[in-house]
């Protein structure tokens, strides 16, 4: 079938560097994947085209772009799969990243924030013999973490990065849940403190967007789930993320359904006046529109039985 | 067509204007509710950060009472679709686990089958109602108006989880309802972005930041207003643009519309009666533009 690509391009060495897009018709086989296609254009038609691709099979990672928005490993897409009725699939380079040219983004700001969670077993104690052993039963819940390739197509589109370099991000945390659930790591407690800090687990959205594009089921936003009860457990309870969620089971566990008044209260440290002042002035906005939940909080019918699905669910 | 109603904490609780002007919406296009008053909140993924099996366990009781009343269950927020879709498949695909569950639920004499069918009610418009039969409805069309969809991320992702195997046409099923009740529909990349809400209260610099990308986006393609399926993204959008326009030191001033809202608008319902008089970012402007065009 004939195709168009559309491919996003930048020349840092052009004399006016500026992205801009490219149309690339082409015939490409039934099995072709985006990879492919771009290759052929390459070797074909336009020499110039950068791309960043190794071993085609979905295990390097290297090949991660988007297409039409939305990080893929091309190596995985088949371009049949994703053109439009009229044969068109936009492909752009990974978002969230410095483009180096045309689809080859710098890796360095991801390898950054790996490197920041500490991504290597910290035991403690005697070194044994041998390796650090662990029993196979103890590991098989970080066999889905552990499939993760490096590729960046989580971070491309993340979007709490999007709005803040300093976030973590999906893929780093993801690493970080991974040695935290390692039973030779012994440095859970430092780990929880440092991914507790602002930029680390509690600046997620769970907006998904990593899990949706994660070409191995690696589940992100899962794993940053996960390091925020162990570090509530942990006793890292003292930032407004910890309280909002135990504030929201506490509140659901009450009445049944959400007392909207009551929750930011509970979420803020009763010493952040500006959060406070913050609240009230949108607040009275809300409250002179008529737009403010009832100030007496009713319960849904049935609450009681609620209330003992949590203790049941809970042990208690 | 008839549907067990499941409102959600927000529709009731912070936007207070959403729940009366869904069921009026309903009545209107024929599609009879009952509501699930019994049914507790849905947990919206906060709750199942700290126990996913309760949240799970809630959600199954849900379903249990919708079994029993032998009805769909109607949501109009995306986060509870989300999230009841999300504790639907963890049951479906693991019986070990839902029967698990079940256990805590026969204490109240509840079983849940694992049968329940659960849609937004954007979706029950597409595929329930038919959007041919939405036009004989509307009696205003919206000619003119440039509106921007904003779906809220749990009623896109993650798709697997969503049906949009099934139903592939769930993907751009705001645009088709947009266009059906006679306005244009606004293409940008923050439709299926973060409205920031759920770090608001912990980051509100990067939620407002989140709030002011697709706000000023939108409005710089043109669009007359937002609309939502999910009233947490309504809740951010137009109750911190404000905030988000200070930020930016510019006017944003773009109507963030519930669903319902614009559908009631379009099928010639009063704009009061929809509550469209309690949003922060005043309406009007688009309701004398309704006016005109009517």
């Amino acid at each position: 079938m004939e195709v168009t690509l559309n491919v996003r391009r930048f020349n840092p060495e052009a004399e006016n560097p500026e992205s801009r897009f490219q149309e690339y018709n082409l015939e490409v086989e039934d099995y072709f994947t985006v990879l492919d296609a771009l290759i052929k254009v390459r070797e074909e038609v336009d020499g110039s085209l950068a791309l960043r691709c190794s071993c085609r099979a979905s295990i390097c990672g290297s090949c991660s772009m988007r297409v039409n928005g939305h990080a893929k490993l091309v190596c995985k897409t088949k371009v049949r799969d994703v053109t439009n009725a009229e044969n068109e699939v936009t492909v752009e380079p990974m978002g969230n990243l410095p483009v180096v040219k045309d689809l080859v983004t710098d890796m360095k700001p991801f390898w950054d924030r790996v490197r920041a969670v500490k991504p290597y077993l910290q035991p403690e104690g005697e070194e044994p013999e041998a390796e650090y052993l662990a029993p196979n039963d103890t590991m098989l819940h970080l066999a889905g973490v552990m499939s993760c390739i490096m590729c960046g197509a989580c971070v491309s589109d993340c979007t709490a990065i999007e709005v803040d370099q300093r976030f973590l991000g999906p893929a780093a945390l993801a690493k970080a849940y991974r040695f935290v659930g390692d039973p030779r790591d012994d440095a859970d407690k430092s780990r929880l403190q440092m991914y507790s800090e602002p930029g680390g687990i509690w600046d997620c959205t769970r907006c998904m967007e990593c899990v949706e594009v994660c070409p191995k089921g690696v589940a992100p936003m899962d794993r940053i789930m996960g390091l925020r009860d162990m570090a509530i457990e942990a006793g890292f309870s003292n930032n407004n993320g910890a309280r909002h969620t135990e504030a929201f089971v506490d509140l659901v566990k009450h009445s049944g359904r959400l007392d909207e008044l009551k929750l930011p209260l509970k979420t803020y440290s009763p010493f952040d006046i500006r959060a406070m002042m913050g609240l009230s002035l949108v607040g009275l906005r809300a409250f002179l529109r008529g737009k403010t939940p009832p100030i007496i909080h009713k319960a849904i019918p049935g609450k009681d039985k609620v209330r003992r699905l949590f203790d049941k669910v809970e042990g208690k | 067509m008839k549907y067990a109603f499941f409102p959600g904490c927000v529709s009731r609780g912070g936007c207070p204007e959403l729940y009366p002007a869904a069921v009026k919406v309903c009545e209107r296009l024929g599609l009879e509710i009952e509501v699930m008053e019994g049914a507790s909140c849905t947990g919206a993924g906060v709750l199942q950060e700290k126990n996913q099996r309760l949240g799970d366990a809630l959600n199954a009781r849900t379903f249990a009472m919708a079994e029993e009343m032998g009805l769909p269950i109607m949501t109009i927020c995306s986060t509870c679709q989300g999230t009841m879709s999300q504790a639907h498949k963890r049951m479906a695909d693991d019986p070990a686990y839902m029967a698990e569950i079940n256990e805590v639920l026969a204490e109240e004499g509840l079983e849940y089958k694992g049968e329940v069918v659960v849609k937004h009610l954007l979706w029950i418009l597409v595929e329930d109602l038919g959007l041919d039969t939405l036009k004989d409805y509307i009696t205003t069309p919206l000619q003119g108006l440039k509106m921007a969809p904003f779906y809220g991320c749990y009623i896109i992702r993650p798709t697997g989880a969503l049906g949009f195997d099934e139903h592939p046409e769930r993907e751009d099923s705001l645009e088709r309802v947009i266009e059906t009740i006679g306005a244009e529909s606004v293409e940008y990349a923050g439709k299926t972005r973060c409205c920031g809400f759920p770090i608001l209260t912990i980051n509100e610099r990067n939620s407002i930041t989140m709030v002011a990308n697709h706000t000023i986006e939108a409005k710089d393609l043109g669009a007359d207003a937002m609309v939502t399926p999910c009233p947490l993204c309504h809740l951010n959008l137009d109750g911190f643009q404000p905030k988000a326009a200070s930020m930016r030191k510019t006017k944003i001033d773009l109507p963030i519309l519930h669903l319902p809202q614009v559908l009631g608008l379009a099928m010639g319902m009063d704009a009061k009666s929809m509550g469209l008089n309690k949003h922060i970012i005043s309406a009007k402007k688009l309701l004398s533009s309704v006016a005109l065009t009517a």
